[in-house]
């Protein structure tokens, strides 16, 4: 299995996932390889056995190393490659710029990658570097079949794929179009569609990116299955009691302030029901791109004393968030699962989210909206507010059905996939 | 040899359904009720179902007098929207009540779930229905169905004192045991008050399973159906087939035989010496009830505990249920016509129905019925039209004061 980060070193959604998913295919029987690009020494000890690319010795002479050493010089990194981060992560990465991949030269014919990992400047070089790394892996290692999460990992997979004749399975947790709307990077567009291409099975973690990858990719639709990701279990089962200091309740919206999750019809919205319940506050926690307009436009509306923004926030602050919150809207555009909602939810924050998100397809108990639908959305919150038997049923029942979304099902279909590979 | 009585009781019924009422139109409009979906789709089952289903029934009576009859019971949302939408099928059930071999049931006007909550606007809703009868049908209504067929001792006792002596229900498992629900019985309540029981396996095999290729007994043929009926044993005197009237031809289209069933089975059940069709007032006047049903808990003919719990239950359903029966008092106190005719329409069970969360896990006949996604979305609107009323009821109260 490729991936590109293990915890505790994530960035977000796809480290998780491929923790979850792992864990759970262990526990079905399933030996795993996890391969990543470099390896801290402090990564959750269990028995997922980690392969830290940075010590694979790679041959120079091969013809693979070429190929990819040849397309490597003219890589650089584009700002729409950091994909999946929240903005945690976004300044984690500020720190890693200048680094990149270093070379250790072993002798004359032999050397070694040490990979950045991360998401840093030399992104594009470091996803060629790891495919060359994959081949020497593939030839060494035994195993029945390749499994790779996300384009970074792609061209790893395949070419692990090609040098023992295994099977390739690729999972697509976030398509370039979620990641860049339709203004995508071309490159990434095709190291995706090739790896999908190449795969003998696409796994998608919702409906919604299955239809991406057959409509977008023109990925044949026979070979795409969905398996919807789950959830771990939280650290602390108990949800925060905050005091908060506002009269009033509070609707909030968290996570980053870009085209994808949509903060713009979260602010109409708001103004909606401003005008029937003018003493409810909304908070938009996060940072991103789009801040500064969503500022202008809330000043505009003259709301700015009941709207108000938190900037990024971390760790307990998020919790806090939550525990102050009386509803959680995800107005995401796309979004491929969407785990933010869940982790509300267990809050015993009751959830709006939005169609175009994969969570919509596996959840009960969460009122559901069009993204764009913003007259759905005030009423939605309206509704929410006003009518006190709505957030009770989504407290009795909402935790519930999020502990009830496992990464042991998720497991259990990969398997199934993995023995349909190997007896067909 | 002792003859088995068949009775057929269809369900007639059509709600209002509200348009999509947002909170902001709240104190704004009081456009609740969607005219469009409403009489688009009674012209539409109309054409599936109401119009030919009659007219098959029509030419059976036409064609064997008396010895062929039936029953129904049609809400008087229903009758109202006929009225309005489609007088044809008004007409059309006047022919059949013309004929003398129907009989016409009495239940609430507005298809509610009164009798659960208010017995003064269930006496109400039930001389407003039987009032509607008198009128189209020009019968007095002598049996009591309630809506979605609940039942319980309470109940019967109501319906008693309005002066009713036949009721229909449920045959229920849970409270018929090892009973059959093929003999005449009476609540234990209250001796003079006779019950006709669904017998809810048969009934669904046509109302549900018809259709169903899936179903071990597909298809089903008028001939195995009466097989089954006379498989009853010679004690049970009694077969109630009821169901909506709407399985034939818009639960089971045209294409699945459905009509031809309709035809074929009455004409063999009359050409069988061993059986005979009865209407509920008759099987309540030549039989006698073979034993006393006690049923403190309401029933209903819904889903498989057979009670109550997919209208009422949950909380978005008790507080949208007690919001709506807590402006009863009000209501009256204005004595306003519009109001009190928006207040019963949204009375109508099926606005709880599409509130009902049980079918999160096994669902599929109940999403059929619900033009909601969920009944999350189901309630807000509820609610919303729900305030709107109640607003204008206050605001009429003040300036009464």
């Amino acid at each position: 299995m490729f991936g590109w980060e293990f915890p505790p070193h994530i960035s977000g959604g796809l480290g998780t996932a491929c923790f979850g998913l792992s864990k759970a295919l262990l526990k079905t029987g399933v030996e795993l390889l996890f391969v990543v690009p470099k390896l801290y020494g402090d990564e959750e000890p269990g028995s997922v056995r980690l392969i830290d690319a940075s010590d694979v010795e790679v041959d120079v002479s091969d013809s693979i190393y070429r190929t990819h050493q040849d397309k490597i010089t003219f890589m650089e990194i584009d700002s729409t490659l950091l994909p999946y981060s929240s903005e945690e992560e976004y300044f984690r990465l500020v720190e890693q710029l200048e680094s990149g991949t270093t070379l250790e030269q072993l002798n004359l014919d032999t050397r070694r990658f040490h990979f950045a990992g991360g998401y840093g400047k030399n992104l594009m070089e470091e996803v060629h570097r790891y495919a060359i790394v994959a081949s020497a892996i593939g030839r060494e290692q035994e195993f029945d079949l390749v499994h790779a999460h996300d384009w970074l990992t792609y061209m790893a997979g395949v070419e692990a794929s090609r040098v023992s004749g295994k099977p390739l399975v690729v999972h697509m947790h976030a398509t370039e179009f979620d990641r860049s709307g339709d203004n995508i990077n071309h490159r990434v567009f095709e190291i995706e569609k090739a790896g999908m291409e190449a795969a003998d099975i696409v796994i998608a973690v919702s409906d919604l990116t299955r239809n991406v990858v057959i409509n977008r990719y023109g990925i044949s639709p026979g070979k795409v299955i969905t398996v919807h990701n789950g959830v771990e279990p939280p650290v602390s089962s108990q949800p925060m009691k905050i005091n908060k200091g506002l009269d009033g309740k509070i609707v909030t919206f968290l996570g980053r302030i870009t085209f994808q999750k949509g903060p713009e019809y979260f602010i109409e919205a708001a103004h909606k029901v401003l005008q029937k319940l003018p003493d409810v506050h909304f908070v938009m926690a996060g940072s991103g791109d789009l801040l500064p307009s969503m500022i202008r436009r809330v000043a505009k509306l003259g709301m700015a004393s009941r709207f108000h923004f938190t900037g990024f926030l971390k760790g307990d602050d998020v919790d806090k968030m939550f525990g102050m919150s009386d509803v959680y809207v995800m107005p995401s555009v796309s979004e491929p699962f969407g785990i933010s909602p869940l982790e509300a939810m267990r809050s015993n924050v009751p959830v709006i989210i939005s169609r175009q998100s994969g969570v919509a397809e596996v959840l009960h108990h969460a009122l559901k909206i069009d993204y764009w639908d913003v007259d759905a959305m005030a009423d939605a919150i309206y509704g929410l507010l006003q009518y006190p038997s709505l957030s009770k049923m989504f407290r009795n029942y909402g935790k519930t059905e999020v502990e009830s979304i496992k990464w042991d099902q998720a497991g259990n279909k990969v398997k199934d996939i993995y023995h349909q590979l190997l007896s067909g | 040899m002792h003859m088995k009585s068949i009775c057929l009781y269809f369900q007639v019924h059509q709600p209002y359904r509200l348009s999509a009422y947002r909170f902001f139109d709240i104190g704004i409009h009081q456009q609740y009720f969607d005219e469009y979906a409403n009489r688009f789709i009674m012209q539409q089952v109309a054409e599936k179902c109401y119009l030919p289903a009659n007219k098959i029934l029509l030419s059976l009576i036409r064609e064997y007098g008396g010895d062929f009859r039936v029953s129904f019971s049609i809400s008087g949302i229903a009758l109202e929207q006929f009225e309005k939408y489609s007088p044809a099928v008004l007409s059309s059930f006047q022919e059949l009540a013309a004929t003398s071999s129907v009989e016409f049931l009495s239940e609430t006007w507005a298809h509610s779930l009164a009798s659960l909550k208010s017995k003064k606007e269930f006496e109400t809703q039930v001389r407003m229905h039987e009032k509607k009868t008198r009128e189209y049908f020009g019968q007095k209504p002598v049996t009591f169905r309630n809506t979605e067929l609940v039942y319980s001792n309470d109940i019967g006792n109501l319906v008693y004192d309005l002066g009713y002596r036949t009721l229909l229900t449920e045959g229920a498992k849970h409270i018929l045991g090892w009973k059959s629900p093929n003999m005449l019985y009476c609540s234990a309540a209250n001796p003079k008050l006779k019950l006709l029981l669904k017998n809810f396996r048969l009934s669904d095999d046509i109302a549900f399973r018809f259709s169903d290729r899936s179903w071990k007994e597909w298809p089903l043929t008028s001939e195995k159906f009466i097989d089954w009926i006379k498989g009853a044993g010679p004690k049970e005197e009694l077969i109630n087939l009821f169901m909506d009237y709407e399985t034939f031809g818009e639960h089971h289209w045209v294409e699945t035989g459905i009509f031809d069933f309709l035809k074929a089975f009455p004409r063999q059940v009359i050409d069988d010496p061993g059986l005979g069709f009865r209407t509920p007032a008759e099987l309540s006047e030549t039989l006698q009830p073979v034993a006393g049903l006690h049923i403190p808990y309401p029933i209903s003919w819904a889903d498989e505990e057979r009670d109550i719990t997919a209208w009422l239950g949950n909380e978005l359903q008790d507080e949208a249920f007690d919001k709506l029966y807590s402006l009863e008092q009000k209501i009256r106190d204005l004595g306003d016509d519009e109001l009190k005719r928006q207040w019963r329409y949204l009375q109508t069970s099926d606005h709880f129905y599409y509130m009902c969360t049980k079918w999160f896990s096994d669902g599929d006949v109940h999403k059929y019925f619900n033009p909601y996604n969920s009944p999350y979305d189901a309630f807000i609107n509820y609610m919303n039209v729900l305030s709107d009323l109640s607003l204008r009821i206050e605001k009429r109260h003040r300036s009464k004061a």
